[in-house]
């Protein structure tokens, strides 16, 4: 489901960047009657935060790459994802009015509730890391959703590997 | 540990096996009140037709049957169509011949008013001694309930300790995306829901009363512990701190739950009142910890922690304070359960990849591995002990399992097109 509902959540960033880019636009060219209003100031905030959302989705960016995969039964962060989470780290110190969740969940394999600890602690992981380089507390937010929601239900050592994950969405993006 | 093949039978096919086979076996156990324990052997008892049964809304009698030769202990003896009533001194000679080592004699009568009675007796045919009897007055709603609890006196005056047909399970259904935290009879019937919701919904534990279930939903997309009062519906959020609220545990006296709360970072075990009011935390450690359970004397709480590097089963005082570790065998202990006497702890273990119940004797230390199943999950003890309820697989389905502290006795609950899973087993009535 989350797969889905990533690019269908990408797509509709395009849109409104794509719209309030028409704004800018029509700013520029616009009519006499736009500037009389003042219309102006109140569009000029965003277009930081639609940068920083086009570079959150640009493919070619680390940004857009969202998922942390675990070893089995570990928390730790292995280094092929330092950089990923380094770029994260960097992009909320850079943009403080962005705030992310980071939802950690496990395999299905064991305890539920063994596993539901797995999942917070491998977000709790992930928080301590994007805090290391240079996130706010109040902009992340750890939970976890155990073995209770799996992007793979197949009872492969690929679809556990999967499943080992934790996922950092930004707001309006859960 | 027996073949694989033998757990897989449902237990109406069990019972039918051992309602087909009891009456050519000869009678090979004696009577004796210490029966129970491991590799005890069955008690042949004779459950005739209650005098003036056919008044009754549901044949008792069959289902006190039924509840005895699951236990285990019990071993059906055919006597056709006898009819005993409790007031009649029995044919010991009859019934001895028959294989019978005890009798239960009854009669059912209508006294009106949707109201009916049933008296029995049960007598020890080989000591020609009569063990008690009890009276019962019910509407035809309660004729299950009252059944079960008969069973229950048959099963204490012949072993000495009490039985558990009238205690009831929980235990979560999942059918698609839709959750249900059901309630049933003791061995999987007549199963009512409590909460049906579209997000999970796992860990229930039942008040000591019987009358509350606590459990985690993720119905506000994240684990929240609710209490849940049955009879009512009533529900109540217990838990909802930042991050993770799970594993909830009543305390023996009610009162008080134990908990995991991730308020503080990672999963740590806390206390905090039924009646509302702030948490206390219990367990001060840099690692998980989780799964709390109270000792049935309320003064320790045994939980799984993973500060030795692998999850395993720990002790703490239940005011907090140091812990002593408890599982020593392999690398992966989790899900405690106690026993009503507080000598047994049931818990899942990963043997060479497989994640099956085991069973340790906290007092001689000794460990049994009591499933040959793979992804066993929640063992629950029956209130008197001598069973343990679990979630594991039928089929790629999950289902439930029941299986006696000795390993001898296997039951399987399955629901058709569903997933069975969590069961928590309930105390007796009060």
């Amino acid at each position: 489901m989350k797969k889905l509902l990533t690019p269908a959540v990408f797509c509709l960033g395009i849109i409104l960047s794509a719209c309030s880019s028409t704004g800018t636009v029509e700013e520029g060219t616009g009519s006499v009657e736009d500037r009389n209003v003042g219309a102006v100031t109140t569009v000029t905030p965003t277009s930081p935060r639609s940068a920083a959302l086009a570079a959150l989705r640009d493919p070619n960016s680390p940004l857009s790459k969202r998922s942390i995969y675990f070893d089995f039964d570990s928390y730790v962060v292995k280094p092929e994802f330092q950089s990923l989470v380094q770029a994260h780290g960097r992009f909320l110190a850079q943009n403080p009015d962005f705030k992310v969740l980071i939802q950690g969940n496990a395999d299905e394999r064991g305890s539920r509730e063994y596993n539901l600890a797995l999942g917070q602690k491998r977000a709790e992981a992930v928080k301590n890391a994007l805090l290391t380089f240079g996130a706010r507390e109040d902009q992340v937010e750890a939970v976890s959703l155990g073995e209770e929601k799996p992007i793979c239900t197949d009872r492969t050592e690929e679809c556990y590997a999967q499943n080992r994950r934790a996922d950092i969405l930004y707001s309006g993006e859960f | 540990m027996r073949g694989f093949a033998h757990h897989l039978f449902h237990w109406r096919l069990v019972v039918t096996l051992l309602l087909a086979t009891c009456a050519a076996l000869p009678a090979r156990a004696q009577l004796t009140v210490e029966i129970t324990g491991a590799g005890g052997q069955r008690i042949p008892i004779a459950i005739p037709y209650l005098a003036g049964e056919e008044l009754l809304p549901t044949p008792i009698s069959q289902i006190v049957g039924q509840d005895l030769a699951k236990s285990g202990i019990f071993q059906l003896v055919d006597v056709g169509l006898l009819r005993l009533p409790e007031d009649q001194i029995p044919d010991y000679a009859n019934l001895a011949v028959r294989g019978a080592d005890a009798v239960l004699a009854g009669s059912a009568t209508v006294l009106g008013a949707g109201q009916y009675e049933v008296r029995v007796r049960v007598f020890d045919t080989r000591r020609q001694v009569d063990l008690g009897g009890i009276l019962y007055r019910f509407t035809p709603s309660q004729t299950r309930a009252t059944a079960h609890r008969i069973a229950d006196f048959v099963y204490e005056k012949l072993t000495g300790i009490p039985g558990y047909f009238a205690s009831r399970l929980a235990y979560v259904v999942k059918q698609g995306n839709r959750y249900e935290l059901r309630i049933s009879e003791a061995d999987g019937s007549n199963s009512v829901p409590a909460l049906i919701s579209q997000e999970p919904i796992i860990s229930p534990a039942w008040s000591p009363d019987g009358t509350k279930v606590a459990y985690v939903s993720f119905e506000a997309k994240k684990p929240i512990v609710y209490v849940h009062e049955l009879a009512t519906g009533q529900r109540r959020v217990v838990a909802n701190f930042k991050g993770s609220n799970s594993a909830p545990a009543f305390s023996p006296d009610g009162q008080s739950i134990a908990l995991a709360l991730t308020r503080d970072g990672i999963s740590q075990i806390y206390l905090i009142p039924v009646s509302g009011g702030g948490p206390v935390r219990l367990s001060r450690s840099s690692a998980i910890d989780t799964e709390p359970v109270f000792s049935p004397d309320g003064r320790h709480l045994y939980f799984t922690s993973d500060r030795g590097g692998s999850p395993q089963i720990y002790r703490m005082p239940a005011s907090g304070g140091a812990a002593e570790r408890i599982t020593f065998e392999g690398e992966y202990n989790v899900s405690p359960d106690v026993s009503p006497d507080g000598k047994l702890l049931t818990f899942v273990t990963r043997n060479q990849g497989r994640y099956q119940v085991a069973l340790l004797d906290l007092q001689t230390r000794q460990q049994l591995i009591l499933s040959d199943s793979t992804r066993d999950e929640s063992p629950s003890f029956a209130p008197n002990g001598r069973m343990i309820v679990y979630a594991s697989e039928f089929g790629g389905r999950g289902s439930l399992f029941a299986v006696s502290t000795d390993g001898k006795v296997r039951l399987r609950l399955s629901a058709e097109g569903a997933d069975v899973r969590e069961p928590a087993w309930g105390p007796l009535p009060r």
